[in-house]
């Protein structure tokens, strides 16, 4: 068995209790992606798997077989950051650190999630084309807990990687 | 070459202003920041270790007694299972900031549920939870446990020596206004995201710890304490600090246990707290039960003053929650009294939570105060700048820098404040009443020894060093902006080298003291690298300038290279706290604005709009400055709203010990936070002319909540959080 | 976590026969993996649903719709025709946990998701549901967030989740597996359990049987919401909720399906306020009336004691609302 973490396979053995992020910190060196509580309840964890953001504490390895799997190694390095990163930098979208690779894995999932068109709880509008405002922006990131406080420069953030990302599209 | 300040008396220089580079205050990025955000930075657990083993702490079921067994044979046959230790060093509490000295050590005397009695050791983390959860404890259980912090009969004593003066009794009596509140706060928890995290090795001689703390220097003989071994025996690595907020002041259980079981075993050792652990044995804030007697004359200026406290914490524990803190300065009224009863409970060990004393004194003080003006019918902002003494009430002794009359002027302006009709329950908007309130923001200032060293290279570039630690709060940033325009340099050209016990030690972060007394130790270092440089140059410190590289005096202008002619300079600047301590009242100021919607029919209440005026002396990043003000304001918004430890009176164990069911506030909870920093420079605050920032915007923040949410629907609640169910019973029909 | 035995059936009927005794389906994980992390849950035997055919949301032929049971909650909530017809079903799972977790919770797990009670959670402490037997914490302990409704001296646990209090006010119904290969369908309402005796039953599912989907029925129409009272602004439980479809015909009440969230061991539906609405023109006299009656037996247990008005004045919210404001 195996799954593929941001292009590279990686084999999947030893002791099923493995969670994938015990996997990715562990088993495959992959520290940037964090563990806060272990138990779903913070989002520091927040990887993509097919695409899709997910608390990679609350699933085995062993589950996410033929997977693939993109972590915050994945999305950018310090010399090539992606646009999220160096905006988060930018606006100081973050203190200690510790909780930023889940929140940038998480914006990202946001940001493909709205592109699909999903609405979020705080929609006026479920059927409608998904305007990411700052109220929308705070409604789908609140499944990553900052306890430094950063969560206002994280909106600023993400806001201004979406207009940078949106404008290189047009 | 050490160069030493011990701070008797204000530094009026002001050689930041003086110098040419223009980096300091500026808002740069952190450098660390690629590191951050790519998750390339290592915190405690991440280090690449062979061999190592994986702990998991056991910890007590029962909240007063002793562990009578043990039973290792419960787990010793299940797979992967090493060892189970319960060893005489192993630590029952963390250590108190700054102790610099073992905490209790008798893991196997409980005193308090939830309490580390032994860590368990295995091939895997899941072997090693798993045989934690399995192992077979048996107690002796003492039948007099108190596990109500609010029981009556719990022991108390009064803490430190109450303030009296006058008669406040009779000033109430005699006051044209008068307020006499009881208001309650509920326990917090830090809370950081990175849980306790400690990997030991031990080479029979050394031991390294990577641990997740804020202290090194004191840590650091806390741990050798804890282990009987010599400071210098002990290593300890913590470049990068996932949030501490107190929490990690101290040495901690897991710390302590890794290290035990990394000599015992002889082998790398690993322990992370359990996200429950974190909650359950670390520290907690005190709930506080605060009595505030306001007692005011015809014109609102307090004749009387009254903040009276009960606070408790574990027996044995030096600490209690100082919520009078700065009640004791902030306001006048002749008449005073201030008083904290500690009572002694079988609960968790009390500690530092961010901003211990103001966090909560200050929210209670501050909804206090609102009352007041309410009672007068005055504008709360009047009420405050009525209310500016002109010299420390008991003590008599100035003030130092103290913009608290700009700060409201800016917040206000800034917020858009009316506080002409200050009636409640005027403005609806749909199903939500909407109001405004505001409050003071106070801090005391600390300052702290502390040691860093600057090594100016033969290529011109810096390098700073000190075991200080940067626990989110901009540490690598603000000592390379410092070292920078002392130094004549780019920041990018300061290397900061933090979080090592090799390097000097510095004030550790805590008390919102690390940026004024590391900074003040890496601003010695480069003054004396300054008069260095210009006895080369042959001039005085006073008139060389260095600037993008260069020394420049008079129409010589040299490049620091030339200048060093392949030399190095280093310098250790030595930086002491010494009589200005005594000297001044100093501390941290600020006024928050706010406007929450509170939902007519289900009393939840939503912040829509918070603002914060603040001044912290010299302001060294305004970026990180500015964050710093933001997490408090969170913090606040916790505090007001959401945060609260339930301990079940029945046992004393932690009903809530996660972060499903302890609520700090997630993203939707916080709207735009518009932060204003007023211009200071306080000459007794450090050479730095600057003071703390890492606390200062949660003081008072809740109070400010407090009081828009009766400014909203009429309803004054004095329980925090304000949880809906609080303000139901009042709320008017929908 | 105790050490499990990981197995990925080969189909339904394989599924089945491997979840006897001691064995655990899992589908997302999310509630099943945190509970097993703390030993509240401890299967010898993990089963692996996840690459069964259960997936997909398809009409059903008497205009209704099939959410097969691994639908996750977000792949439910963004279906266009889910969104359109069944708003309060997007709503309901909208308003629960976070995109992350939704993007991993299932139709059939959710429906499966235990409660959050304190004691539940803590296996050093007494728990009729963990541990049959034991007692209950919660009774005389901390229970701010339990049940007001239909709970027992042997359990005060609330069923904590959100969408399936809109599929009880949609009148959805489960399809289930029997590990014979039949099927058996189970309205909603019916699917959860009240705690009585035996509060380790959350709901009716025999050993071996396997969520296959939730149908719903043809699309009712009328007004939808969902309203979700929490001590934060996201990502928290109820403390009460409310899922109502109501349909006005002309000015007065034609019908309004009602479900409560955070007041019982189930989602809460009670036929008898539903028919005290019906065909009654919209008051806030008529509101309280069917407040009264659905808070008839309520009994708080202290803490919990604010549930009581709190849910009577989410009800007014929510009737005054569906049916065009404030009478």
């Amino acid at each position: 068995m195996q799954l593929t973490i941001n292009g590279t396979a990686h084999e999947i053995t030893g002791d099923p209790r493995t969670s994938l992020l015990d996997f990715l910190r562990h088993d495959c060196g992959l520290t940037g992606t964090k563990k806060g509580c272990d138990h779903g309840q913070c989002g520091a964890c927040t990887v993509l798997v097919n695409g899709q953001r997910v608390n990679s504490c609350l699933t085995l390895a062993i589950m996410q077989d033929g997977h693939e799997v993109t972590t915050i190694e994945g999305i950018g390095t310090p010399d090539a950051m992606d646009p999220l990163q160096a905006a988060f930098v930018k606006h100081d979208g973050y203190q200690c650190g510790y909780c930023t690779p889940g929140q940038i894995c998480s914006a990202k999932g946001m940001l493909a999630e709205a592109a699909n068109g999903w609405a979020s709880f705080v929609s006026e509008d479920l059927d409608g084309k998904v305007e990411l405002s700052a109220e929308e922006i705070r409604e789908r990131m609140s499944g990553n807990l900052c306890r430094c406080g950063a969560y206002s420069n994280i909106v600023d953030a993400i806001t201004e990687a979406m207009s940078t990302q949106t404008a290189g599209a047009e | 070459m050490t160069r030493s300040l011990t701070m008797d008396r204000p530094d009026d220089r002001n050689r930041l202003d003086a110098m040419a580079q223009g980096v300091i205050g500026q808002p740069l990025d952190r450098p660390d920041g690629p590191a951050k955000v790519t998750g390339t930075a290592p915190y405690a657990a991440e280090y690449p270790v062979d061999g190592m083993a994986e702990g998991v702490l056991v910890t007590a079921t029962i909240s007063k007694g002793e562990v009578t067994a043990i039973d290792e044979q419960s787990v010793l046959s299940m797979p992967g299972v090493l060892a189970v230790i319960s060893d005489q060093r192993m630590t029952a509490r963390a250590a108190q900031g700054g102790a610099g000295e073992a905490p209790v050590q008798q893991v196997r005397q409980v005193q308090y549920y939830g309490q580390p009695i032994a860590v368990v050791l295995a091939e895997t983390f899941e072997q090693a939870r798993d045989a934690a959860k399995h192992l077979k404890v048996t107690y002796r259980e003492d039948d007099d446990a108190v596990t109500d912090p609010h029981d009556p009969a719990a022991p108390t004593e009064t803490y430190d020596e109450p303030i009296d003066q006058g008669n406040l009794a009779q000033a109430m009596a005699q006051a044209a206004y008068a307020v006499d509140v009881t208001y309650t706060t509920e326990g917090h928890n830090s809370a950081p995201m990175e849980p306790h995290a400690s990997i030991a090795e031990w080479d029979g001689q050394t031991l390294t710890l990577h641990s997740s703390l804020q202290m090194l220097a004191y840590n650091q003989k806390e741990l050798a304490d804890s282990l009987d071994l010599a400071p210098e025996q002990v290593r300890l690595i913590s470049p990068y600090v996932g949030g501490g907020f107190g929490s990690k002041l101290g040495i901690s259980p897991e710390g302590v246990a890794a290290s035990v079981a990394a000599m015992q075993l002889n082998r790398p050792v690993r322990v992370v707290m359990l996200r429950q652990q974190v909650f359950q044995c670390v520290m907690r804030r005190s709930e506080t039960t605060q009595r505030l007697r306001l007692a005011a004359d015809a014109n609102g200026r307090l004749t009387g003053f009254g903040h009276e406290a009960r606070v408790s914490n574990l027996p044995e524990e030096e600490f209690a929650e100082p919520v009078t803190q700065a009640s004791e300065f902030l306001y006048p009224g002749e008449h005073r009294r201030l008083a904290i009863e500690l009572a002694r409970v079988n609960l968790m060990t009390a500690g530092s939570v961010r901003a211990p004393g103001e966090a909560v004194g200050m929210q209670v003080l501050e909804s206090a105060m609102d009352e007041l003006a309410n009672a007068i019918g005055m504008d709360p902002v009047e009420l405050r700048l009525r209310n500016i003494p002109d010299q420390h009430p008991s003590e008599g002794i100035p003030y130092s820098s103290r913009k608290l009359v700009e700060c409201l002027k800016a917040g206000a302006e800034r917020f858009g404040w009316d506080g002409s009709d200050r009636t409640p329950g005027q403005r609806r908007e749909g199903e939500w009443w909407i109001g405004t309130g505001m409050a003071n923001a106070c801090r005391v200032h600390n300052i702290n020894e502390a040691q860093a060293r600057v090594t100016l290279s033969p290529d011109g570039t810096a390098i700073v060093a000190s075991d200080m630690t940067d626990i989110g709060t901009g540490t690598y940033a603000i000592l390379g902006q410092i070292a920078g325009e002392m130094l004549g340099l780019d920041p990018a050209d300061v290397l900061v080298q933090l979080g090592d016990t090799t390097l000097p030690p510095g004030s550790g972060s805590g008390g919102s003291w690390g940026a004024a007394s590391t900074g003040s130790a890496v601003f010695e270092a480069c003054e004396a690298i300054r008069e260095h440089l210009a006895e080369q140059l042959g001039t005085t410190e006073e008139e060389l300038t260095l600037k993008d590289g260069f020394a420049i005096a008079g129409n010589r202008r040299v490049a620091l290279p030339d200048l060093l002619a392949g030399a190095e300079v280093e310098r250790t600047g030595h930086f002491k706290p010494g009589e200005i301590t005594e000297a001044f009242a100093a501390a941290m100021y600020g006024a928050f604005f706010a406007e929450v919607a509170v939902n007519a029919y289900t009393g939840e209440t939503r912040v829509r709009r918070f603002a914060g005026a603040f001044s912290m002396g010299r302001v060294l990043n305004e970026k990180t400055a500015t964050s710093q003000c933001m997490g408090g304001m969170v913090w606040g918004i916790g505090s007001a709203l959401t945060e609260e430890l339930t301990f079940d009176a029945r046992d004393g164990h932690l009903v809530n010990p996660d972060l499903a069911e302890y609520h700090i506030p997630v993203n939707l909870d916080v709207p735009h936070l518009d932060v204003v920093l007023v211009d200071e420079r306080d000459p007794a605050g450090s050479p730095l002319q600057a003071k703390g920032v890492g606390e200062l915007g949660i003081c008072g923040a809740a109070g400010a909540i407090n009081n828009a949410i009766y400014h909203a629907c009429g309803v004054r609640v004095r329980s925090f959080p304000m949880t809906p169910d609080k303000l139901l019973a009042e709320l008017p029909d929908p | 976590m105790r050490p499990f035995q990981y197995m990925r059936p080969d189909g339904l009927g394989h599924a089945g026969q491997l979840l006897g005794d001691g064995a655990r389906p899992i589908a997302g994980g999310t509630n099943l993996l945190d509970l097993m992390k703390l030993e509240v849950e401890v299967p010898d035997r993990l089963v692996d649903l996840n690459r069964l055919p259960l997936g997909g949301i398809e009409p059903t032929d008497n205009g209704g719709m099939r959410i097969g049971a691994l639908v996750t909650n977000s792949a439910c909530a963004a279906d266009p025709r889910i969104r359109r017809n069944y708003p309060v079903l997007a709503r309901a799972i909208l308003a629960g946990a976070t995109f992350q977790l939704r993007n991993m919770a299932t139709t059939g797990g959710n429906l499966c998701q235990r409660t959050r009670c304190y004691y539940f959670y803590n296996i050093d402490q007494p728990c009729n549901k963990r541990e049959p037997g034991t007692g209950c914490g919660a009774i005389g302990g901390h229970n701010r967030i339990h049940a007001i409704l239909g709970a027992s001296d042997s359990c005060i646990a609330t069923y904590p989740g959100d969408m399936a209090v809109a599929l009880s006010a949609l009148d959805a119904t489960v399809e289930i597996e029997r590990p014979d290969g039949t099927s058996r369908q189970v309205p909603v309402r019916e699917f959860h359990r009240l705690p009585g005796d035996t509060p380790q039953l959350d709901n009716v599912l025999e050993p071996g049987e396997v969520i296959t989907a939730v149908i719903l029925p043809p699309p009712a129409g009328g007004r939808q919401l969902y309203r979700k009272v929490r001590d934060r602004a996201s990502y928290a439980f109820a403390l009460v909720s409310v899922a109502a479809v109501v349909r006005m015909d002309g000015d007065t009440i034609g019908s309004a399906a009602l479900a409560f969230g955070a007041l019982a061991h189930k989602p809460w539906h009670d036929p008898r306020v539903e028919q005290l609405l019906a065909g009654q023109a919209p008051s806030d006299a008529l509101f309280h009336q069917a407040a009264d009656l659905l808070l008839q037996d309520a009994e708080g247990q202290g803490e919990n004691d604010f549930k009581i008005p709190l849910t009577r004045r989410t009800l007014l919210a929510v009737l005054r609302e569906a049916t065009g404001g404030a009478a």
